[in-house]
Protein backbone atom coordinates (compact mmCIF):
# COMPACT_ATOMS: atom_id res chain seq x y z
CA UNK A 1 0.00 0.00 0.00
CA UNK A 2 1.73 3.07 -1.45
CA UNK A 3 1.94 5.69 1.55
CA UNK A 4 2.86 8.12 -1.27
CA UNK A 5 -0.86 8.67 -3.07
CA UNK A 6 -3.33 10.88 -1.25
CA UNK A 7 -5.05 9.14 1.31
CA UNK A 8 -9.06 10.04 2.20
CA UNK A 9 -9.65 10.43 5.90
CA UNK A 10 -12.06 7.02 6.16
CA UNK A 11 -9.08 5.11 4.24
CA UNK A 12 -6.32 6.40 6.77
CA UNK A 13 -8.74 5.55 9.91
CA UNK A 14 -9.50 2.68 7.71
CA UNK A 15 -5.94 1.87 7.72
CA UNK A 16 -5.06 2.43 11.29
CA UNK A 17 -7.83 0.05 12.57
CA UNK A 18 -6.67 -2.93 10.70
CA UNK A 19 -4.48 -5.05 12.07
CA UNK A 20 -1.85 -7.38 10.78
CA UNK A 21 -3.22 -10.62 10.25
CA UNK A 22 -1.60 -13.71 9.37
CA UNK A 23 -4.05 -16.70 8.06
CA UNK A 24 -5.06 -18.57 5.81
CA UNK A 25 -5.93 -17.14 1.86
CA UNK A 26 -9.47 -18.63 0.48
CA UNK A 27 -6.74 -20.18 -1.93
CA UNK A 28 -5.25 -22.30 1.12
CA UNK A 29 -2.07 -20.52 1.23
CA UNK A 30 -0.96 -19.17 4.19
CA UNK A 31 0.14 -15.22 4.31
CA UNK A 32 -0.07 -11.82 5.29
CA UNK A 33 -3.90 -10.13 4.21
CA UNK A 34 -3.27 -6.81 2.28
CA UNK A 35 -6.55 -5.64 3.02
CA UNK A 36 -9.53 -5.79 5.47
CA UNK A 37 -11.88 -7.97 3.08
CA UNK A 38 -8.41 -10.50 2.99
CA UNK A 39 -8.16 -10.79 6.49
CA UNK A 40 -12.31 -11.23 6.77
CA UNK A 41 -12.03 -13.80 4.55
CA UNK A 42 -9.53 -15.88 6.55
CA UNK A 43 -12.05 -16.25 9.39
CA UNK A 44 -11.52 -17.32 12.76
CA UNK A 45 -8.08 -19.35 12.40
CA UNK A 46 -6.04 -15.94 11.63
CA UNK A 47 -3.58 -14.33 13.75
CA UNK A 48 -3.29 -10.98 14.30
CA UNK A 49 0.43 -10.44 14.58
CA UNK A 50 1.26 -7.33 15.74
CA UNK A 51 -1.41 -7.80 19.12
CA UNK A 52 0.99 -10.85 19.74
CA UNK A 53 3.82 -9.58 18.87
CA UNK A 54 3.90 -6.30 20.64
CA UNK A 55 1.99 -8.31 23.53
CA UNK A 56 4.86 -10.51 23.96
CA UNK A 57 7.49 -7.38 23.50
CA UNK A 58 6.13 -5.64 26.12
CA UNK A 59 5.44 -8.79 28.68
CA UNK A 60 9.38 -9.88 27.95
CA UNK A 61 10.32 -5.91 28.82
CA UNK A 62 8.37 -6.60 32.24
CA UNK A 63 10.04 -9.47 33.02
CA UNK A 64 13.28 -8.19 32.36
CA UNK A 65 13.28 -4.91 34.17
CA UNK A 66 11.73 -6.24 37.61
CA UNK A 67 14.04 -9.10 37.30
CA UNK A 68 16.73 -7.10 36.66
CA UNK A 69 15.82 -4.77 39.81
CA UNK A 70 15.88 -7.91 41.72
CA UNK A 71 18.71 -9.40 41.16
CA UNK A 72 20.92 -5.94 41.48
CA UNK A 73 18.51 -5.42 44.62
CA UNK A 74 20.94 -3.46 47.59
CA UNK A 75 19.36 -2.60 50.58
CA UNK A 76 22.18 0.43 51.26
CA UNK A 77 22.49 1.99 47.69
CA UNK A 78 18.94 1.38 46.07
CA UNK A 79 18.94 2.55 42.40
CA UNK A 80 15.81 4.62 41.26
CA UNK A 81 14.73 1.55 38.87
CA UNK A 82 14.75 -0.32 42.70
CA UNK A 83 12.98 2.34 44.17
CA UNK A 84 9.97 2.27 41.34
CA UNK A 85 9.60 -1.63 41.41
CA UNK A 86 9.57 -1.82 44.94
CA UNK A 87 7.03 1.18 45.15
CA UNK A 88 5.26 -1.17 42.96
CA UNK A 89 5.32 -4.27 44.56
CA UNK A 90 4.22 -2.41 47.98
CA UNK A 91 1.40 -0.52 46.28
CA UNK A 92 -0.32 -3.88 44.64
CA UNK A 93 0.41 -5.75 47.45
CA UNK A 94 -1.71 -3.05 49.83
CA UNK A 95 -4.88 -3.33 47.22
CA UNK A 96 -4.25 -7.13 47.18
CA UNK A 97 -4.04 -7.80 51.46
CA UNK A 98 -6.96 -4.85 51.06
CA UNK A 99 -9.31 -7.19 48.98
CA UNK A 100 -8.32 -10.49 49.10
CA UNK A 101 -9.35 -12.19 52.64
CA UNK A 102 -8.00 -15.36 51.51
CA UNK A 103 -4.83 -17.55 51.44
CA UNK A 104 -3.30 -17.65 47.95
CA UNK A 105 -0.03 -16.71 47.36
CA UNK A 106 -0.39 -16.41 43.15
CA UNK A 107 -2.51 -13.79 43.55
CA UNK A 108 -0.30 -11.43 44.18
CA UNK A 109 2.00 -11.75 41.77
CA UNK A 110 -1.01 -11.96 39.38
CA UNK A 111 -1.98 -8.55 40.39
CA UNK A 112 1.34 -7.08 39.52
CA UNK A 113 1.64 -9.20 36.08
CA UNK A 114 -1.83 -7.90 35.17
CA UNK A 115 -1.15 -4.25 36.28
CA UNK A 116 2.25 -3.30 34.93
CA UNK A 117 1.71 -5.59 31.60
CA UNK A 118 -1.57 -3.93 31.09
CA UNK A 119 -0.21 -0.64 31.16
CA UNK A 120 2.72 -1.01 29.11
CA UNK A 121 0.18 -1.83 26.99
CA UNK A 122 -2.16 0.80 27.58
CA UNK A 123 1.19 2.81 27.28
CA UNK A 124 1.82 2.25 23.58
CA UNK A 125 -1.30 4.26 23.15
CA UNK A 126 0.43 7.53 24.12
CA UNK A 127 3.15 6.79 21.39
CA UNK A 128 2.19 9.48 18.22
CA UNK A 129 -0.42 7.66 16.36
CA UNK A 130 1.66 7.47 12.97
CA UNK A 131 5.37 6.89 14.27
CA UNK A 132 5.43 2.78 14.47
CA UNK A 133 2.78 2.58 11.82
CA UNK A 134 4.67 4.37 9.12
CA UNK A 135 8.27 2.98 10.38
CA UNK A 136 6.35 -0.63 9.61
CA UNK A 137 5.10 1.11 6.14
CA UNK A 138 8.70 1.00 5.57
CA UNK A 139 9.89 -2.13 6.48
CA UNK A 140 7.17 -3.50 3.85
CA UNK A 141 4.65 -4.51 7.21
CA UNK A 142 1.18 -3.28 5.28
CA UNK A 143 -0.82 -2.99 8.81
CA UNK A 144 0.47 -2.15 11.97
CA UNK A 145 -1.54 -1.65 15.09
CA UNK A 146 0.71 -0.72 17.78
CA UNK A 147 -1.63 -0.90 21.27
CA UNK A 148 -2.41 -4.29 21.98
CA UNK A 149 -5.69 -3.18 24.53
CA UNK A 150 -7.85 -2.17 20.95
CA UNK A 151 -7.74 -5.58 20.13
CA UNK A 152 -10.40 -7.75 21.81
CA UNK A 153 -9.14 -10.60 21.32
CA UNK A 154 -6.03 -9.74 23.47
CA UNK A 155 -8.58 -8.29 26.37
CA UNK A 156 -10.80 -10.88 25.88
CA UNK A 157 -7.51 -13.18 25.91
CA UNK A 158 -6.73 -11.72 29.57
CA UNK A 159 -10.11 -11.28 30.71
CA UNK A 160 -10.97 -15.48 29.74
CA UNK A 161 -8.30 -16.36 31.84
CA UNK A 162 -8.66 -14.56 34.59
CA UNK A 163 -12.32 -16.19 34.44
CA UNK A 164 -10.80 -20.10 34.19
CA UNK A 165 -9.09 -19.25 37.71
CA UNK A 166 -12.24 -17.68 39.03
CA UNK A 167 -13.67 -21.33 38.20
CA UNK A 168 -10.57 -23.30 39.04
CA UNK A 169 -10.85 -21.71 42.92
CA UNK A 170 -14.26 -21.49 43.12
CA UNK A 171 -14.86 -25.46 42.47
CA UNK A 172 -11.23 -25.91 44.27
CA UNK A 173 -12.45 -24.39 47.41
CA UNK A 174 -15.89 -24.65 47.57
CA UNK A 175 -16.19 -28.49 45.61
CA UNK A 176 -17.98 -28.79 41.96
CA UNK A 177 -21.33 -29.17 44.61
CA UNK A 178 -20.61 -26.28 46.25
CA UNK A 179 -19.88 -24.00 43.12
CA UNK A 180 -23.14 -25.40 41.35
CA UNK A 181 -25.33 -25.06 44.54
CA UNK A 182 -24.26 -21.40 44.87
CA UNK A 183 -24.92 -21.06 41.13
CA UNK A 184 -28.69 -22.81 41.70
CA UNK A 185 -29.74 -22.19 45.10
CA UNK A 186 -28.69 -18.61 45.42
CA UNK A 187 -31.55 -15.90 46.01
CA UNK A 188 -34.89 -17.93 45.45
CA UNK A 189 -35.47 -21.21 47.36
CA UNK A 190 -34.32 -24.45 45.62
CA UNK A 191 -36.67 -25.54 43.90
CA UNK A 192 -37.03 -22.33 41.64
CA UNK A 193 -33.04 -23.43 40.85
CA UNK A 194 -33.96 -22.86 37.08
CA UNK A 195 -34.70 -19.25 38.00
CA UNK A 196 -31.65 -18.92 39.77
CA UNK A 197 -29.38 -20.47 37.48
CA UNK A 198 -30.47 -18.13 34.99
CA UNK A 199 -29.94 -15.43 37.46
CA UNK A 200 -26.43 -16.14 38.72
CA UNK A 201 -25.25 -17.30 35.02
CA UNK A 202 -25.61 -13.87 33.68
CA UNK A 203 -23.66 -12.39 36.91
CA UNK A 204 -21.05 -14.86 36.21
CA UNK A 205 -20.63 -14.42 32.24
CA UNK A 206 -20.91 -10.98 32.79
CA UNK A 207 -18.21 -10.86 34.60
CA UNK A 208 -15.58 -11.47 31.93
CA UNK A 209 -17.64 -9.92 29.55
CA UNK A 210 -17.25 -6.53 31.19
CA UNK A 211 -13.66 -7.22 32.88
CA UNK A 212 -13.09 -7.72 28.85
CA UNK A 213 -15.05 -4.87 26.99
CA UNK A 214 -14.36 -1.98 29.55
CA UNK A 215 -10.83 -1.69 28.54
CA UNK A 216 -11.31 -2.53 25.00
CA UNK A 217 -14.06 0.38 24.92
CA UNK A 218 -11.56 3.29 27.16
CA UNK A 219 -8.75 2.00 25.00
CA UNK A 220 -10.21 1.62 21.77
CA UNK A 221 -12.26 5.26 21.98
CA UNK A 222 -8.71 7.33 23.31
CA UNK A 223 -6.95 5.58 20.45
CA UNK A 224 -9.75 6.47 17.79
CA UNK A 225 -9.46 10.12 19.43
CA UNK A 226 -5.77 10.03 18.91
CA UNK A 227 -6.15 9.28 15.39
CA UNK A 228 -8.76 11.89 14.68
CA UNK A 229 -6.42 14.75 16.13
CA UNK A 230 -3.95 13.24 13.70
CA UNK A 231 -6.03 13.94 10.55
CA UNK A 232 -6.45 17.64 12.00
CA UNK A 233 -2.85 17.78 11.70
CA UNK A 234 -3.17 17.41 7.58
CA UNK A 235 -5.56 20.41 7.64
CA UNK A 236 -3.13 23.19 7.52
CA UNK A 237 -1.25 25.20 9.76
CA UNK A 238 -4.34 26.75 11.80
CA UNK A 239 -5.82 23.36 12.46
CA UNK A 240 -2.47 21.69 12.66
CA UNK A 241 -1.57 23.98 15.21
CA UNK A 242 -4.73 23.46 17.53
CA UNK A 243 -4.70 19.86 16.87
CA UNK A 244 -1.10 19.33 18.95
CA UNK A 245 -2.95 21.59 21.89
CA UNK A 246 -5.77 18.44 22.07
CA UNK A 247 -2.84 15.77 20.90
CA UNK A 248 -1.43 17.23 24.34
CA UNK A 249 -4.13 17.86 26.40
CA UNK A 250 -5.86 14.56 25.48
CA UNK A 251 -2.34 12.27 25.80
CA UNK A 252 -2.00 14.11 29.45
CA UNK A 253 -5.79 12.99 30.11
CA UNK A 254 -4.77 9.63 29.00
CA UNK A 255 -1.80 8.70 30.98
CA UNK A 256 -4.78 9.16 33.74
CA UNK A 257 -7.33 6.96 31.94
CA UNK A 258 -4.30 4.24 31.17
CA UNK A 259 -3.53 4.06 35.03
CA UNK A 260 -6.67 3.82 35.92
CA UNK A 261 -8.15 0.65 33.80
CA UNK A 262 -4.96 -1.35 34.57
CA UNK A 263 -5.66 -0.54 37.67
CA UNK A 264 -9.57 -1.40 37.92
CA UNK A 265 -8.43 -4.43 35.87
CA UNK A 266 -6.48 -5.93 38.62
CA UNK A 267 -8.66 -4.32 41.35
CA UNK A 268 -11.68 -6.42 39.95
CA UNK A 269 -9.45 -9.68 39.40
CA UNK A 270 -8.55 -10.06 42.71
CA UNK A 271 -11.88 -9.23 43.90
CA UNK A 272 -13.32 -12.08 41.79
CA UNK A 273 -10.98 -14.07 43.03
CA UNK A 274 -11.85 -13.53 46.22
CA UNK A 275 -15.38 -14.12 45.45
CA UNK A 276 -13.93 -17.36 44.27
CA UNK A 277 -12.47 -18.23 47.95
CA UNK A 278 -15.43 -17.17 49.94
CA UNK A 279 -17.88 -19.81 51.75
CA UNK A 280 -21.58 -18.48 51.11
CA UNK A 281 -22.95 -18.31 54.61
CA UNK B 1 -29.64 4.61 2.97
CA UNK B 2 -28.20 1.62 5.18
CA UNK B 3 -25.00 4.42 6.12
CA UNK B 4 -26.86 6.77 7.36
CA UNK B 5 -28.35 4.45 9.90
CA UNK B 6 -25.34 2.62 10.60
CA UNK B 7 -24.25 6.93 11.52
CA UNK B 8 -27.64 7.15 13.11
CA UNK B 9 -27.24 4.21 14.76
CA UNK B 10 -23.68 5.07 16.67
CA UNK B 11 -24.55 8.08 17.13
CA UNK B 12 -27.57 6.94 19.45
CA UNK B 13 -24.91 4.88 20.96
CA UNK B 14 -23.00 7.43 21.81
CA UNK B 15 -25.22 9.39 23.25
CA UNK B 16 -26.94 7.54 25.50
CA UNK B 17 -23.35 6.81 27.09
CA UNK B 18 -22.60 9.90 27.22
CA UNK B 19 -25.47 11.11 29.30
CA UNK B 20 -25.26 7.30 31.57
CA UNK B 21 -21.61 8.52 32.55
CA UNK B 22 -22.58 12.24 33.08
CA UNK B 23 -25.32 11.25 35.39
CA UNK B 24 -23.32 8.23 36.95
CA UNK B 25 -20.38 9.72 37.44
CA UNK B 26 -22.10 13.42 38.74
CA UNK B 27 -23.79 11.80 41.58
CA UNK B 28 -20.68 9.90 43.08
CA UNK B 29 -18.73 13.38 42.46
CA UNK B 30 -21.64 14.90 44.87
CA UNK B 31 -21.61 12.17 47.00
CA UNK B 32 -17.66 11.99 47.07
CA UNK B 33 -17.92 16.14 48.42
CA UNK B 34 -20.58 15.60 50.53
CA UNK B 35 -17.97 12.52 52.21
CA UNK B 36 -14.96 14.26 51.82
CA UNK B 37 -16.72 17.66 53.65
CA UNK B 38 -18.21 15.49 56.16
CA UNK B 39 -14.91 14.09 56.95
CA UNK B 40 -11.96 15.86 55.31
CA UNK B 41 -9.48 13.66 56.95
CA UNK B 42 -10.70 10.65 55.10
CA UNK B 43 -10.43 12.21 51.74
CA UNK B 44 -7.13 9.93 50.64
CA UNK B 45 -9.22 6.78 50.85
CA UNK B 46 -12.43 8.23 49.71
CA UNK B 47 -10.15 9.17 46.53
CA UNK B 48 -9.32 6.53 45.89
CA UNK B 49 -12.87 4.53 45.90
CA UNK B 50 -13.86 7.47 43.93
CA UNK B 51 -11.63 6.36 41.14
CA UNK B 52 -12.49 2.66 41.57
CA UNK B 53 -16.46 3.23 41.46
CA UNK B 54 -16.11 5.70 38.90
CA UNK B 55 -14.23 3.54 36.16
CA UNK B 56 -16.72 0.44 37.41
CA UNK B 57 -19.51 3.69 36.71
CA UNK B 58 -18.03 4.44 33.17
CA UNK B 59 -17.40 0.49 32.06
CA UNK B 60 -21.04 0.34 30.13
CA UNK B 61 -21.12 3.92 28.86
CA UNK B 62 -17.35 3.60 27.72
CA UNK B 63 -18.20 -0.02 26.24
CA UNK B 64 -21.12 1.67 24.00
CA UNK B 65 -19.16 4.41 23.02
CA UNK B 66 -15.85 2.07 21.95
CA UNK B 67 -18.49 0.01 19.71
CA UNK B 68 -20.60 3.27 18.86
CA UNK B 69 -16.99 4.32 17.35
CA UNK B 70 -16.45 1.03 15.65
CA UNK B 71 -19.68 1.23 14.02
CA UNK B 72 -19.29 4.86 12.84
CA UNK B 73 -15.64 4.85 11.66
CA UNK B 74 -15.46 0.81 10.82
CA UNK B 75 -18.63 0.03 9.65
CA UNK B 76 -19.74 3.37 8.35
CA UNK B 77 -16.78 4.37 7.28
Amino acid sequence: MASSEQLTSSEYIKHHLQNLTFGQHPDGSWGIAHGAEEAAEMGFWAFHLDTLGWSFFLGLIFIWLFRKAAKKASADTPSGLQNFVEWTVEFIDNSVRGSFTAKNNIVAPLALTIFVWIWLMNFMDLIAVDFLPELATMAGIPYMKVVPTTDPNATFGMALSVFALVIYYSIKMKGLGGFIGELAFQPFPKWLFPVNLVLEGVGLIAKPLSLALRLFGNMYAGEMIFILIAIMYGAGWVLGGFAGFLQLGWAIFHILIITLQAFIFMTLTIVYLDMAHQEHH
Amino acid sequence: MEQALLVIAGAIMMGLGAVGAAVGIGILGGRFLEGAARQPELIPMLRTQFFIVMGLVDAVPMIAVGLAMYVLFALAG
